[in-house]
């Protein structure tokens, strides 16, 4: 429904054509309107940011801008396909490494690093998707969360590139040979346009015939198999997509930190993902965005307050959790 | 009549139990073939032999003239058998109409379509509406399905098994839980079917069952103890003992 071929034309296409739609497309159409406002804000923001002369906002934006790409791929397979995977981190950290390690072999081409990045990211999750999704619930959860700590391992024991401690990256990646992501500007609105061109590629997706299935295998697995669908390759297809996203996000966030480090792919940043989506809203692609910039900003308000932020962190997940089903999106659609 | 599917020496247990006890069976093309037999008799697990959710322990399952005995359910449904569950199995956040839509677009050209959105293709949604038309589903169409009511969900899981263009259609209880005039409708649906469909119909319902079925078999401990046409079944002393006799008492 949407050209997705660029992000450039995603951007002006957000609303959906239909003109008599059903009231099951009303949601859809809302959504639509909240990602545009979204993406406006993010669009002039810097603008904003500038008259404030604080360059620490610009970056808390891009950061969660980055996050935000992580939480809209994890939203494909956990709020689109029912898969609750604790190991997405690992595939940031994939992005992150990609980046690092080409780096330190002086390979800064951008091209080149993301090819990596995807490639890496992809065969990750080919593989070890192909194992997790045998297993179901819990068994899943508990898979997946095994192959981001081996990646997390794999990484803190990388004594070349940095082992624990992570690496410093020397520059930005370079486009065409020149330093122009060096140029904050330049980069955030790259940045932008990453999450523009991924939130336009899912909605497609999950929208598309591929997305159909996915969701119906999430509905009820059994009844799709018995009308002739193998949830398992749907799943697979879509886990490769989402581990892919996830990978790109990394890409940006090591560009974004100039810095790459095993604590970006603990179990506890898989958890972080996990919280963005579901507090924002799962299965709905604006929700993530909504949830990684609440996050991040909740974040870093409480960790001004107080050191022991996390006290009070925790409890306001727990209500959001209690109080607000279908996530902060939700909960607004029902005081409509 | 030649035999679309012909069970030979199924078996099946659960633990120690025989749910499913040396079964062999034919049934042919075109015909609607009732299985009865009390409860606990292992008819439902029977048809998830037959439609691929649960493995044989042995025995083989020959349909439309290919061995599935081990082929998963999905590469059976692609065959032609498709089946309804005992309990209504429908995905309940999906309209109607999409629900239907889905099986239709399972075997109309590949899934793996990433843009483009499904319900603006026509001719998913014609066959989707034509299968909807023949439960009498037309006006609910755009009903999330999990918002109908527990006759119109039968319904609906029968248009979506219509929807693969099955050969051979299970129906396990289609007339479990629904009231006095759904089961009337659901009957008269079946009626209309019946002839244009190869079908294997469980139920308990026995008027349904007699106004409905060619051949009857009869199902006690996982073993089939009768079969034949409906008055020869009926009369049937090892079955009046067995099972209907039971109901008599
Ligand atoms: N997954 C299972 N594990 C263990 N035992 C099972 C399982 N499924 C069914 N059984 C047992 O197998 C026997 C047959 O069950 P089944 O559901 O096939 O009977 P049925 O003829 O369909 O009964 P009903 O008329 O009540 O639907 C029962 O004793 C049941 O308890
Ligand atoms: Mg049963």
């Amino acid at each position: 429904m949407l050209d997705t071929a660029s992000p450039a034309a995603a951007k002006v296409a957000a609303p959906p054509p239909e003109a008599g739609a059903t009231s099951a497309r009303a949601p859809l159409i809302r959504r639509e309107a909240l990602a545009f406002a979204l993406f406006a804000f993010f669009a002039i923001a810097p603008a904003i940011a500038q008259v404030g002369a604080e360059g620490y906002l610009l970056s808390l934006v891009i950061r969660a801008m980055i996050f935000a790409i992580a939480a809209l791929s994890l939203d494909l397979i956990l709020g689109y396909g029912a898969l609750v995977s604790f190991g997405h981190a690992a595939f940031v950290g994939i992005g992150c490494y990609a980046v690092g390690i080409l780096m330190a072999h002086s390979v800064s081409d951008l091209f080149v690093q993301l090819l990596a990045t995807l490639l890496a990211s992809a065969l990750f999750a080919l593989v070890t998707g192909a194992i997790s999704l045998r297993t179901k619930g819990v068994y899943f959860i508990m898979i997946t969360l095994a192959f981001g700590q081996m990646i997390y391992f794999l990484t803190t024991s990388l004594a070349a590139y940095g082992g624990d401690d992570g690496l410093t990256l020397p520059s930005r990646s370079a486009v065409f040979g020149t330093d122009v992501l060096e140029n904050d500007l330049v980069f955030y609105y790259l940045v932008l346009a990453c999450l523009v061109g991924v939130y336009a590629l899912l909605r497609a997706i999950v929208g598309s015939r591929f997305g159909r299935v996915l969701r119906g295998t999430r509905e009820n697995p059994v009844r799709m198999q018995a009308i002739g669908y193998d949830p398992y390759r749907y799943q697979l297809v879509a886990y490769v997509i989402a581990g892919m996203i996830a990978g790109l996000s990394g890409f940006l966030l090591a560009n974004h930190i100039e810095f790459v480090s095993p604590a970006f792919i603990s179990w506890q940043r898989s958890g972080e993902l996990i919280i963005m989506v579901v507090l924002g809203g799962m299965g709905t692609l604006v929700g993530p965005i909504v949830g990684a910039m609440s996050f991040l900003f909740l974040e870093e308000i409480l960790a001004r307050i107080t050191q022991d932020w996390k006290l009070i962190f925790g409890p306001l997940l727990v209500l959001v959790a209690l109080f607000a089903r279908g996530g902060i999106l939700g909960f607004f659609r029902r005081k409509a | 009549m030649s035999a679309i599917l012909e069970l030979k020496h199924l078996r099946k247990n659960y633990g120690a139990l025989a749910v499913t006890d040396d079964v062999s069976l034919a049934v042919d093309a075109g015909e609607l073939h009732a299985i009865i037999g009390p409860n606990g008799a292992g008819k439902t697990t029977l048809i998830h032999q037959i439609s691929g959710l649960a493995p044989s322990d042995s025995g083989q399952i020959l349909f439309d003239g290919r061995d599935v005995t081990r082929a998963p359910m999905h590469e059976r449904v692609r065959a032609g058998l498709a089946r309804s569950f005992q309990i209504t199995s429908i995905l309940p956040g999906f309209t109607a109409r999409e629900n239907v839509a889905v099986a239709v677009q399972a075997r109309s050209g590949s899934s793996f379509r990433f843009f483009g959105d499904p319900a603006r293709e026509r001719d998913l949604d014609a066959q989707a509406m034509e299968a909807l038309a023949i439960v009498g589903l037309t006006g609910r169409a755009d009903v999330t399905a999990g918002q109908l009511s527990h006759g119109e969900k039968r319904q609906l899981e029968l248009a979506i098994g219509l929807a693969t263009r099955p050969k051979l259609l299970l129906l396990d209880e289609p007339l479990a839980g629904t009231g006095k005039e759904e089961s009337e409708r659901v009957v008269e649906t079946l009626l209309g079917l019946k002839g244009r469909y190869t079908i294997v119909l469980i139920e308990h319902d026995m008027d349904a069952v007699f106004a409905l079925a060619d051949r009857v078999s009869v199902l006690v401990y996982g073993r089939v103890v009768a079969t034949g046409a409906p008055d020869a079944v009926r009369s049937d002393p090892a079955v009046r003992e067995a099972y209907l006799g039971e109901e008599a008492a």
